[in-house]
């Protein structure tokens, strides 16, 4: 007992300074962005992943797993999304902090009901998650929801700061709520047009804006689609033409340019996370170039 | 919703009698109906207004969230579904996963005299194996969260001899600070790049030669590690272990205590976004007490039976990875490792007859795998040993030097994340007689169960 007392001692003199910045490791640059949105000069954010990358396949490499080590808060999307390198990461680090459970852990689908819960989960069915849909930020109402829950993390693991952390989540919120009204005002009109989507991680996309998914250019999530799929698609698509084909900044373009050819209809590429296109610089580019590239193709 | 009205009003329709009914049952079944319905709206009204309350309970915890964040906010609750009723006794059941794995084999010499020029016979499991059809090992891992304070992991290996082996067992420490890492049990050593590998994870096969000659495959004993991560921007790690030394070169010793220590460093980082690295550099001492199995001799006679000593190893590796688009990659890695032993050799009873022994043995691989499609990667190795000519009182005259090598060629397949088909073609000079030995092998790799999360 006595030993495990002088221990924890030394491991508390080792401990940060109280008013130094919070580490931040966030696995994707929405989530960077969102911390970064409501600690200011409070935290200091590392982003493991950038929007050109599929974050299920990232490794871990030695960089993240030295983030990890010196990380005081993990941000993560959670909902298996970051299963294959993630976990290796948290086991990797040293740091008791950010294990699972404790509080220096954060999955933001914790904060959000997913769609696509399936009711059986079978690896016939493709890449599917079993908690939902993991790819949440396209639906500017999951960064919000995400956002408080975020806020309160943050302060619990640094109290001091807690009405600095407030005050900028006030800000943000209110921000955030005129720029979603704009955004919906705008994006009124792509209420119930056809799209053609590339992957599952569109779904919240279109279920915010209304629009409506005619089908997927992946037979199943995370199969690539062959070549009798495609022409079978072309069929279909040739009699009733959506409106466009969505693809993300990080998606191999082929399949979609092959598809937009065939029917006539353009591929819009989308940002996905902010940094996928020159103007997503943060969150409010993020949603302002996905509305203005999903109007300037719907016309 | 009036979809749901519909449906609940034909529920209460099919399970109306189905006999003709006379024109004042037909009026008594209309008012029947009619209370089902208002009922089903009353039920219906009641749902919508418990979402809408629920909404904005939602929305104002969220308020007060915000407003109280000044104050420790409560504990969020959870938006999840809770668990099915009697889902609770599996709840807390370990992570399963299971590899499958076997291989068709051929081979244009003898298998059965395949060996090491220049090195002792390192266990059973090297070398190409088997002609025709063999099924690999099945790997079972169990692992999970033991409580706040330790993880646990279990991999079993079902071989196709029909023996069930103790891969890994072993216990890790969550809850230390400072980047420090306890781990205990039966783990393959952290040393090098490829030791802690598994066998579904290699980019070949099989493992390099200078692996197979060195560490019979990959070197694991019952032991202890500790890690160290520094608290830096690059990765540096360090590592000590020891154990009972029951794994090639080592043996375990009759005394209380342990078998020697092996000391590992790994440094890495990012070179731009692109491109990650690690290099390591590690050492091994250990002993070994009447360890069986001799350097053979041209003729592939064994020199002697038995050997205990000192056997002492240095490893250098690293990797490189290269990813400019989530559909390719490059990887190049190779490690060098370089032995010493000295000790005393013995014959099959166990008596001496020098105890002057000398051997030095060194071995390298560079191994290079390139994703060229999101499905493909095709990858080249090259196997390098060196074994100088041991010497010991009355050695006999000409015994030479040997330097056994090997190229290796593969291609795979991967069409998802959890299987694997893959071809590897070597030109296999292991016996060091200068005849090739042609090896081709075509593997399949399959992953069930939980999915796993793989190192660097």
């Amino acid at each position: 007992m006595n030993i495990r007392l002088f221990a924890l001692l030394l491991l508390g003199a080792a401990s940060l300074p109280a008013n130094a910045a919070l580490k931040v490791l966030a696995t994707t640059p929405d989530w960077g962005a969102l911390t970064q949105e409501l600690g200011g000069d409070k935290v200091d954010v590392y982003v493991a992943t950038t929007a050109l990358q599929d974050v299920h396949r990232v490794e871990a490499k030695p960089s993240l797993v030295a983030r990890a080590r010196s990380a005081d808060l993990v941000v993560a999307t959670g909902a298996e999304l970051e299963v294959g390198w993630l976990p290796v990461l948290v086991q990797e680090s040293g740091n008791a902090n950010i294990q699972r459970g404790a509080r220096g852990y954060f999955e933001a689908a914790s904060a959000l009901h997913l769609l696509e819960v399936p009711s059986q989960v079978d690896r016939a069915m493709g890449d599917i998650h079993p908690d939902g849909n993991p790819h949440v930020q396209l639906d500017p109402h999951n960064i919000q929801a995400v956002a408080h829950a975020l806020t309160a993390r943050l302060s619990q693991l640094d109290p001091g700061q807690a009405a600095f952390y407030a005050a900028r989540a006030r800000d943000f919120d209110a921000r955030w709520d005129a720029a979603m009204k704009t955004w919906e005002t705008r994006a009124a009109p792509l209420k119930g047009v056809q799209v053609v989507i590339m992957h599952r991680d569109q779904v919240y996309l279109c279920h915010w804006l209304g629009l409506a998914e005619v089908a997927s250019i992946e037979p199943k999530p995370g199969v690539p689609p062959t070549a009798a799929y495609l022409g079978a698609l072309v069929g279909k698509l040739t009699t009733a033409p959506p409106k466009m084909i969505l693809l993300n900044a990080y998606n191999d373009p082929k399949a979609a340019t092959w598809l937009s050819e065939r029917i006539h209809v353009p591929a819009v590429t989308l940002p996905f996370s902010v940094g996928g296109t020159p103007a997503a610089k943060d969150l409010f580019g993020l949603f302002d170039d996905t509305v203005n590239k999903l109007l300037a193709a719907g016309k | 919703m009036r979809d749901f009205k519909r449906v609940a009003a034909l529920i209460a329709l099919a399970t109306l009698p189905v006999a003709a009914p006379a024109a004042d049952e037909v009026a008594a079944l209309r008012a029947e109906l009619q209370a089902l319905r208002s009922d089903y709206d009353a039920r219906v009204d009641a749902l919508e207004t418990r979402i809408k309350q629920l909404e904005t309970a939602t929305a104002a915890a969220a308020d007060a969230a915000l407003a109280m964040a000044a104050a420790p906010p409560p504990a969020p609750a959870p938006v999840r579904e809770p668990a099915p009723a009697g889902g609770n006794a599996t709840a807390f059941n370990p992570a399963i996963s299971l590899i499958l794995g076997g291989s068709f084999t051929g081979t244009s010499r003898d298998p059965a005299d395949w060996h090491i020029a220049g090195f002792p016979p390192a266990g059973e499991e090297i070398g190409p194996g088997e002609r025709s059809f063999n099924l690999g090992e099945s790997e079972l891992t169990f692992s999970a969260s033991i409580d706040p304070y330790f993880s646990g992991v279990l991999t079993a290996a079902i071989t196709g001899e029909n023996e069930i082996e103790v891969e890994e067992a072993y216990f890790r420490t969550t809850s230390l600070h400072n980047g420090l890492t306890l781990k205990g049990g039966r783990f393959f050593s952290g040393f090098g790049y490829l030791n802690e590998v598994h066998a579904h994870a290699w980019d070949f096969v099989d493992q390099p030669l200078v692996y197979q000659a060195m560490f019979g495959g990959q070197y694991r004993q019952d032991g202890l590690q500790m890690k160290w991560l520094a608290p830096t921007d690059l990765f540096l790690e360090f590592g000590v272990e020891t154990g009972n030394g029951d794994g090639y070169p080592a043996t375990r010793l009759e005394k209380n205590g342990f078998n020697g220590a092996t000391l590992f460093a790994h440094v890495g980082g990012d070179l731009g976004d692109y491109t990650s690295w690690r290099a390591g550099a590690s050492w091994l001492t250990q002993k070994a007490e009447g360890r069986e199995g001799g350097i053979p001799d041209s003729d592939g006679f064994p020199l002697f039976e038995q050997f205990t000593g000192d056997s002492d190893t240095w490893v250098v590796d690293g990797v490189l990875k290269w990813a400019p688009t989530p559909r390719r990659q490059l990887k190049v890695q190779g490690e060098y490792m370089h032995r010493r032993e000295s000790g005393a050799i013995a014959d099959s009873l166990g008596t001496v007859f020098a105890d002057d022994y000398r051997n030095t043995s060194s071995g390298w691989y560079l191994q290079s795998v390139y994703q060229f499609a999101p499905r493909w990667r095709v990858g080249a190795r090259y196997d390098s040993l060196d074994s100088s000519a041991p010497t010991y009182t009355f050695a006999p005259p000409g015994l030479l030097d040997a330097s056994p090598d090997r190229l290796s060629l593969m291609l795979d397949w991967n069409p998802s994340e959890f299987s694997r088909l893959r071809a590897q073609y070597d030109w296999d000079d292991a016996r060091d007689d200068g005849e090739r030995d042609r090896i081709w092998r075509l593997q399949y790799i399959y992953g069930i169960g939980a999915h796993g999360a793989h190192k660097y």
